[in-house]
């Protein structure tokens, strides 16, 4: 570090970016520097598709930091140059101050430079020149290609069309690497090595993405009201933080009944939330988790959480029920332990489970802690004003995840912004921004119907549970 | 079940006005040393109800002399946040119950999980 001047605010810095979850990216980035109390500030030419993002006023602590941290970025180096042709990469390279690259061009160092395009692949003599072209910046080092000191990087974006890919790119930078993302996590986390896990674990890369749009970090402590298998607990403990849930079924909680793995049937021994913590060293963050039902007050009514985070059950793949008595009684889960009783499930409508969960979170938030949960959309009727909202919760990101032609689901991060009064209790039962979500399991016949059309058979939609 | 989750816990049985804090039943309760965590002891203190968390301690038999009412500038004082580490999150409730103090309702705890589930009209 002590290779850097104190100049660092007008450097810049490219970020690369992987073409997924594109949706998730920028309230990724943005939550990352927020924890910095840095703002996202990128160029006039900035385009939230693009897989390359130039990021201003950083220093390169900030930069670690956000990849310490993002499943979004890739890569980030420290921008030295760029253009939209050869020649006008040339001329910023050469405006770029030789003082700044000095320190990593020495004689002694090694180092060495690759290439990367996005939409196109090179062969490996069109590689190889390309690097002899940049023979114009002072390289002084030895070239190492298996443990360099440092590495270049000449980024070439070739658009995103992959049926029209031009023959020059669109854009070229080339910058030194500071450090990866943690896209790693995605694999080493993955469910299907995952020692306990359902039928609706949450995805690991979704997984983290959720944490960090919730920026949590260590020592928080958080809560997943549907908490099922914990994924989301097994993500905000990488990150640090304590974690406690609850969810209504008690043989999820217990890990016990018939297995998620195609090739096991039952469940075994120590199948539960907090072997999956110690599956990744992080045992020690685990606080609790209870069977308990959502839509009841058992958490004392005070700010005890630093962030709520949670994939609500909409009743595609799991049934949404909460406990009392009702007519339309859905059947009780089987108790496998066979000694506690089983109170009466009833439907729990999607309103209301919105409802529930932006009134606790408003009331058990600490100020500036963060609610991140999923909103099943029908996309044909979807828009904006449907996102519940709470005069003590501040609407931070909506992201889509497609799951078919008219359906989708919506990540939904607000934060805590003033702590609630009387008048604040959310009207939601006259609200009409609820209307879609009102009947028992509505969206659920839509996601269905649409399902049966599109099959062109009758669809037998199952609770699984 | 921690008693850091206990002291967050309440009662919520109908018509109950004073749920706070649920008497503790243990039979069987165990110590897990875990790793110390200065910081994240001070950040919870300041969330907890003392008192509850001292009466709960004293059922269990853990009370490591704490006193009953919050010293000022804790922060500082390794020792005491060592002892409020330690009936905060290595104290466990394996088997046993959680009472409701005024409707005298029992949440069973097993394999150190709270079932809070009420029955239909409770």
């Amino acid at each position: 570090m002590a290779l850097h001047s104190g100049r660092a605010c007008c450097r810049q810095y490219l970020l690369h970016l992987a073409h997924d979850n594109v949706d998730f990216r920028l309230p990724e980035i943005k939550a990352l520097l927020s924890l910095r109390n840095q703002s996202f500030d990128t160029s006039e030419t900035f385009i939230e598709k693009s897989p390359f993002w130039q990021l201003n006023g950083l220093s390169e602590d900030d930069i670690r930091s956000v990849m310490s941290r993002t499943v979004c970025g890739k890569s980030a180096f420290e921008l030295w140059g760029h253009g939209r042709t050869t020649d006008e990469l040339r001329r910023s390279l050469l405006a770029y101050p030789a003082e700044s690259m000095a320190p990593y061009l020495q004689q002694n160092s090694t180092y060495k430079i690759n290439v990367y395009t996005f939409n196109k692949t090179l062969e490996f003599k069109d590689r190889i020149n390309k690097i002899d072209a940049l023979d114009f910046l002072p390289f002084e080092g030895k070239v190492n290609l298996k443990d360099p000191e440092h590495i270049f990087c000449l980024l070439e974006d070739y658009g995103s069309d992959p049926n029209d890919i031009p023959e020059d790119p669109f854009h070229l930078y080339f910058g030194r690497w500071i450090a990866d993302g943690q896209r790693e996590l995605i694999r080493s986390h993955s469910v299907k090595k995952r020692h306990f896990i359902g039928n609706t674990s949450m995805d690991a890369g979704l997984s983290f993405i959720m944490a960090n749009h919730a920026r949590v970090k260590a020592d928080d402590l958080v809560y997943d009201p549907f908490v099922g298998t914990g994924s989301l607990l097994v993500a905000c403990s990488h990150f640090g933080a304590y974690v406690c849930g609850t969810d209504i079924d008690y043989n999820t909680i217990h890990g016990i009944g018939k297995a998620s793995r195609k090739d096991q049937k039952w469940r075994g021994p120590d199948e539960n939330i907090r072997a999956n913590l110690r599956q990744y060293g992080n045992e020690s963050l685990y606080v609790d988790v209870m069977v308990s039902d959502a839509s009841k007050a058992v958490w004392r009514k005070n700010p005890l959480f630093d962030g709520i985070i949670t994939d609500p059950p909409y009743g595609i793949r799991e049934s949404t029920r909460r406990t009392g008595s009702n007519k339309d009684i859905i059947k009780p889960p089987e108790d496998f332990s066979g000694d506690n009783h089983v109170p009466v499930s009833m439907a729990y409508h999607l309103s209301d489970i919105f409802a529930d969960l932006l009134n606790f979170a408003a009331h058990h938030l600490v100020l500036g802690g963060r609610l991140v949960y999923w909103l099943p959309i029908y996309r044909p009727e979807y828009c904006e004003e449907m996102v519940p909202l709470h005069p003590c919760l501040t609407l931070i990101s909506n992201c889509e995840q497609t799951l078919s032609s008219h359906t989708s689901r919506r990540l939904i991060t607000m934060e805590k912004t003033k702590e609630p009064e009387d008048s604040d209790t959310l009207v939601h039962l006259a609200d009409p921004r609820f209307t879609s979500y009102h009947g028992h399991n509505s969206f659920r016949e839509k996601y269905f119907s649409g399902l049966t059309k599109k099959n062109g058979s009758k669809a037998t939609p199952r609770n699984e549970d | 079940m921690k008693l850091l989750t206990h002291n967050m816990l309440t009662s919520h049985v109908k018509g109950v006005v004073k749920g706070y804090p649920l008497v503790i039943k243990a039979t069987e309760v165990k110590v897990n040393e875990l790793e110390f965590n200065a910081q994240f002891v001070s950040r919870m203190i300041p969330k907890l109800e003392w008192s509850a968390l001292i009466q709960a301690a004293e059922w269990l038999g853990q009370s490591q002399d704490l006193p009953s009412t919050l010293i000022p500038n804790y922060e500082k004082d390794e020792d005491f946040l060592r002892k409020v580490h330690r009936i905060l999150l290595e104290v466990e409730v394996i088997e046993g119950c959680l009472q409701c103090p005024e409707s005298g309702r029992e949440f069973p705890i097993s394999k150190g999980v709270p079932n809070m589930l009420l029955d239909e009209g409770e």
